[in-house]
């Protein structure tokens, strides 16, 4: 991990994965805030007080699951892109629903927008490029898939993932506590719905 | 105690000092543009520092007070008049039952904060009333008709009166390089703090998006989607850099080659499409 300077109110970890960032962010938030990236960790604060504190911490074991949670995401799986998909992995389009349902997904981090989760740890022939050009608008519980990550969209955007499906599962809810329902930890399973 | 929306203007937010801390969920600070012009707007009121006020572009609001209030606008100067009459920029103004408050298109600058003694009233989301324009949160933008109900009566106010600011000229920004400016030539990095910049008008409250030669980087790989600030300077695949503003995304896929410091973040609130932006850099 080296880190990197990042303006005058933070500090950037950049780390060698996500599972040395992920450990980072285990033991630095609640600290500190911090927000996780794919390979890095923003840290905010006073940069010269953030050195010390990282210099005496130690990056926590946070693999998957570490926040305890396991939540089951219903899935209609009759995304616009499936055929796509199932073009681009060489599976047929039933293929490809038996590989997202079958292995169990972990939010990596989240970003782009509030509610919005990176997943990771799917089935590595589900890993397909984002689409040529972005739709301008993505519906709200869209599952998509790109460059070997899961996501649901969360409110109604713009996004160029392939969609293969969707979910009436509330991503984001401003009065739940935490008011996403996916963070950083959690272990995911798509199930057909 | 209310104030009746007659005129929006072009875009008309409710801003508080947003919403921090929350960037592990996705969602970002937000909060006013300006946030120098928000507290002075609140300290001729005697308000909280933090309490919310009315955010405007390029101005074009008119206010109907149905009960009497105090308010002050600050931020972007222009003429200002209570029901024609022209009224002083940076000062509390009584506002009786029934009158108009105007604030015209301002003759620099880009944003303009209209303060009201006990600050808006809204319904807060996530413990802040800023309206975030990426994510979709806070209240909706103001339209004709809208009723702005305001707070308790604030204490004594700390100012008198603030001086319009005055930036009709190059603006220019202290920043930090890093943390990816090694994804870029020297040439590059020496471009940043040397060229002139101009803004471009498809700035919004995401990013103030510049215009100039375009800036090369020295490694084409991608980088893995990393957290970002108000503030960071993230260079796009076409070699322009963006300011990220309050409403930025949490995560961009882009390298930020340098971040502007937090206290002249305030500044690209002001920033006029074809205005010349330069970039100091700071150790």
């Amino acid at each position: 991990m080296r880190l990197r300077p990042y303006g005058d109110r933070a500090l950037l970890l950049d780390c060698d994965d996500l599972a040395e960032a992920q450990a980072w962010f285990a033991a630095l938030h609640g600290t500190t805030e911090a927000v996780l990236g794919a390979r890095s960790v923003l840290v905010r604060g006073e940069p010269a007080v953030l050195r010390t504190l990282v210099e005496r911490t130690t990056p926590l074991a946070a693999g998957p699951g570490a926040d305890d949670r396991a939540v089951e995401v219903p899935v209609a799986y009759d995304g616009p892109d499936l055929d796509d998909v199932a073009r681009l992995t060489g599976l047929s389009t039933r293929e490809v629903v038996a590989a997202h349902t079958g292995t169990a997904w972990t939010v990596a981090f989240g970003g782009f927008a509030p509610g919005f989760s990176y997943l990771v740890g799917g089935d590595p022939r589900l890993e397909v490029p984002r689409r040529p050009s972005p739709r301008t608008t993505v519906p709200a519980g869209s599952v998509g898939l790109a460059g070997g990550f899961s996501g649901v969209y969360p409110r109604s955007s713009p996004g160029g993932w392939q969609l293969v499906g969707r979910t009436s599962l509330a991503m984001w809810d401003s009065r739940r506590e935490p008011p996403a329902l996916l963070t950083a930890g959690t272990t995911v399973r798509f199930v057909v719905a | 105690m209310t104030l009746r929306v007659e005129q929006p203007g072009l875009l008309t937010l409710v801003q508080d000092p947003g919403r921090p801390g929350l960037g592990h969920l996705g969602v970002s600070a937000a909060g006013a543009f300006d946030r120098g012009a928000l507290r002075q707007a609140n300290a001729l009121l005697g308000n909280d520092p933090d309490a919310a006020a009315i955010e405007l572009l390029g101005g074009g609001l008119v206010l109907r007070a149905a009960a009497p209030h105090r308010v002050a606008v600050t931020g972007a100067p222009g003429p200002v008049t209570i029901d024609g009459r022209h009224v002083a920029h940076g000062r509390a103004l009584r506002l009786a039952a029934g009158q108009l408050l105007r604030v015209d298109p301002p003759s620099s600058g880009l944003r303009t904060y209209v303060g009201v003694a006990g600050g808006l009233d809204a319904q807060p989301e996530l413990g802040s009333v800023s309206t975030d324009t990426l994510a979709g949160l806070g209240p909706a933008p103001l339209v004709a008709g809208d009723t702005l109900h305001t707070g308790r009566e604030p204490v004594p106010p700390l100012l008198e009166d603030v001086l319009p600011l005055v930036n009709s000229g190059d603006i220019t920004v202290d920043v930090v390089l890093g943390p990816r400016d090694d994804w870029f030539s020297p040439v590059a990095v020496r471009r940043l703090l040397d060229d002139p910049w101009h803004v471009s008008p498809s700035s919004d409250r995401v990013g103030v998006r510049l215009v100039g030669e375009p800036l090369e980087r020295s490694r084409t790989d991608e980088l893995p989607s990393e957290p970002c600030l108000r503030g960071s300077v993230q260079v796009a695949a076409d070699g322009q850099p963006i300011v990220f503003g309050p409403d930025h995304p949490v995560t961009g896929g882009y390298p930020v080659i340098a971040v502007v410091v937090d206290a002249h973040t305030d500044r690209l609130a002001q920033a006029r499409p074809g205005q010349v932006v330069r970039f100091h850099r700071v150790p």
